[in-house]
């Protein structure tokens, strides 16, 4: 049995939008590329360049209300477009490589990659008040992962966004405190994209808190 | 960092005043506060600057248990990622299964059988009384009184031999699985349970006489810790904190799931965002899940308690050891995962802190191609900050109680 003969994409689902993604369309006009339904959630896909103005319309706007920012997170859609069209045996075999010799991992072959940006910052929204909710998806590129920080807009997203610099090294633009939240500042590299491979080890770094210029005493 | 030379900008420097210990001038001190503190539970670093016993600006360093919980879940398969979930919450490890599993089998369209819905609301609300017992005593420990400590903690005690009875162990439980439960509920549970249950009632009952008309207590925790429920919001402060603000807001009521839509409970609410009303808040959850508890035993009905969906199924041992088709299927089970369906879902529920949500995207195989974890603890914790700034020092306790950070959950 393989994935493929299961595969459904989400664009299988009915192709009427829901009742909230019709007000969400109604007031956000053209800043929507594109949306989707699945299992009951609703998603629009929005310019990055357009983060701003469409979270602070989802905010303000009476007949949407989205005041609680749940999430802020970032998948890493190495190589893959969105729809995982690309043969998931292509991943398989190369977690095997991987796992079988960790330094190999220069060598696994990577599906062609598609045509939209490799990341895709993820929110999550929902109102206190009409308790809908919708995710919000924004493509950022490889080669300049950067995104207007909403920490303006909600105060959470500082920690959020912190987080997901810290983990998938997306810059935040407009931030008022960008550092790594979880590891520590002389981590290299950043641990949950796609290709940093989970035993990849870390250079040992001397330790320089208080009392590291103190002699030793001896043994 | 901010400069320690400067003076405190809060004391005016130029015009003399009448009072002399105004005039008085001092550098702020900087104090750390953790990482492994004795006044607070959970690892967290908390960076003060102190103008006397004022907290004038706090940075709150939180990672200390960071052990990568998703790269971890990117490279299991689905069902053998439910043991890490146990370690998020390890005060309520049954809701953080309960939310997995939920997730999971909302992206496989997965329908689970009554008897197994009414069994995962038992054992939830358990774990959430367990997490509720054990957030209150540590508070009232932190808080010198060591009585009403023993007696919480005694009543968690009884509700891990309810886990214990459920699954056999008592803080990390893996009990729910994917497509149902591990187990059926024990011969006799459901009068062992109300034995359990109400004596811990009782234990609780002692625990609040002693501390909420306690004036040592009330002093401490009344008007302590506010924080206004717009900015609550704003911060993404879900669960006990957000209802004390006055906010009812629930995920078991707003969007109910398994059963929570048939059972009659209140959603407890607070008035004044105060440390004090948090306390009360968590008091009468305990006492909603005990009647949610009870609602359940009434109304569960007999049957299975496992899907029979093929792509989570486990076919029955003797069969495996005996039959080919059988054993193909535990064989591909086991090696593959059970596959699920591209596509990425988002699912919450209650936890014992707040929402607790799982945010999963699947490329068809049988391992998660992200699984993200949206932690109560995170988004309540980057309030503290706020809820301590301008307070004195001593408030930093409860406060820091009270939000019952649970480092397991906030770092992953």
């Amino acid at each position: 049995m393989s994935a493929a003969e299961e595969t459904k994409t989400p664009a299988a689902a009915p192709p009427e939008p829901s009742a909230l993604l019709q007000r969400v369309i109604a007031r956000l006009g053209t800043l929507v590329a594109e949306h989707q339904s699945f299992r009951g959630e609703d998603c629009i896909h929005v310019a990055r360049e357009h983060i701003l103005d469409v979270a602070r319309a989802l905010r303000d706007s009476p007949e949407l209300g989205f005041d609680l920012l749940l999430d802020v997170t970032c998948v890493d859609y190495f190589g893959q477009p969105d729809g995982f069209q690309n043969a998931p045996e292509t991943w398989d075999r190369n977690h095997h490589l991987v796992r079988k010799r960790a330094e190999w991992r220069h060598r696994v072959n990577l599906p062609a990659r598609g045509d939209a940006p490799r990341f895709a910052v993820v929110y999550h929204l929902v109102s206190t008040r009409l308790l809908h909710r919708l995710r919000v998806k924004c493509r950022v590129p490889e080669d300049q992962p950067a995104i207007a920080s909403l920490s303006a807009l909600w105060a959470g997203a500082n920690w959020l966004e912190r987080e997901t610099f810290d983990l998938y090294g997306i810059r935040f633009d407009g931030h008022p405190d960008l550092r790594r939240i979880y590891l520590y500042d002389e981590f290299v590299g950043h641990p949950l994209r796609k290709d940093y491979a989970k035993h990849d080890e870390q250079p040992l770094e001397p330790y320089a808190g208080p009392g590291a210029q103190e002699p030793r005493r001896p043994h | 960092m901010p400069d320690l030379e400067p003076k405190n900008p809060a004391v005016p420097t130029d015009a003399p005043t009448a009072d002399p210990a105004r005039d008085l001038q001092t550098p702020l001190m900087r104090m750390q506060m953790g990482p492994s503190h004795p006044a607070t539970h959970g690892t967290v670093k908390m960076v003060l600057d102190l103008d006397g016993e004022r907290v004038v600006k706090a940075d709150i360093q939180v990672g200390y248990l960071h052990r990568g919980f998703e790269k971890e879940c990117e490279t299991g398969y689905y069902y053998q990622n439910i043991p890490y979930t146990d370690r998020l919450n390890y005060s309520s490890p049954m809701l953080n299964n309960v939310g997995y599993c939920l997730a999971v089998e909302k992206l496989m369209d997965l329908r689970t059988p009554p008897r197994c819905d009414f069994i995962r609301v038992i054992a939830g609300e358990i774990s959430r009384m367990s997490d509720h017992y054990l957030c209150l005593g540590a508070m009232a420990l932190e808080l010198a009184a060591m009585t009403p400590f023993l007696y919480l903690l005694e009543a968690r005690e009884l509700m891990c031999d309810l886990l214990d009875a459920l699954c056999g162990a008592r803080v990390t439980t893996n009990y729910i699985r994917i497509g149902g439960v591990s187990a059926d509920l024990p011969e006799g549970f459901d009068r062992f349970a109300a034995e359990r249950l109400d004596r811990s009632l009782g234990l609780l009952g002692d625990a609040d006489k002693l501390l909420t008309q306690n004036p040592v207590f009330r002093e401490r925790v009344e008007g302590t810790g506010h924080l206004a429920p717009e900015t609550l919001i704003a911060h993404g402060v879900t669960g006990p904190l957000l209802r004390a603000g006055g906010v009812p807001y629930d995920v078991r009521r707003v969007q109910p799931y398994l059963v929570y839509g048939e059972l009659d409970f209140d959603v407890p609410v607070g008035e004044h965002s105060d440390n004090f009303d948090r306390y009360l808040v968590r008091l009468e959850e305990l006492r909603q899940s005990r009647r949610m508890i009870a609602q359940c035993f009434a109304k569960i009905p007999a049957g299975p308690v496992n899907s029979d969906d093929p792509r989570v199924r486990w076919p029955r041992k003797g069969k495996v050891f005996g039959r080919m088709e059988e054993l193909i299927d535990q064989f591909k089970l086991v090696t593959e995962g059970g596959l699920v369906p591209p596509g990425e879902v988002y699912h919450a529920v209650e936890g014992a802190n707040g929402e607790l949500g799982f945010y999963i995207v699947s490329d068809g195989t049988g391992k998660p191609y992200k699984c993200r974890c949206r932690a109560p603890s995170f988004s309540n914790m980057s309030a503290l900050e706020k809820m301590i700034t301008g307070g004195m020092l001593a408030d930093v306790v409860p406060t820091f109680d009270l939000i019952n950070m649970i480092g397991g959950e906030c770092d992953r």
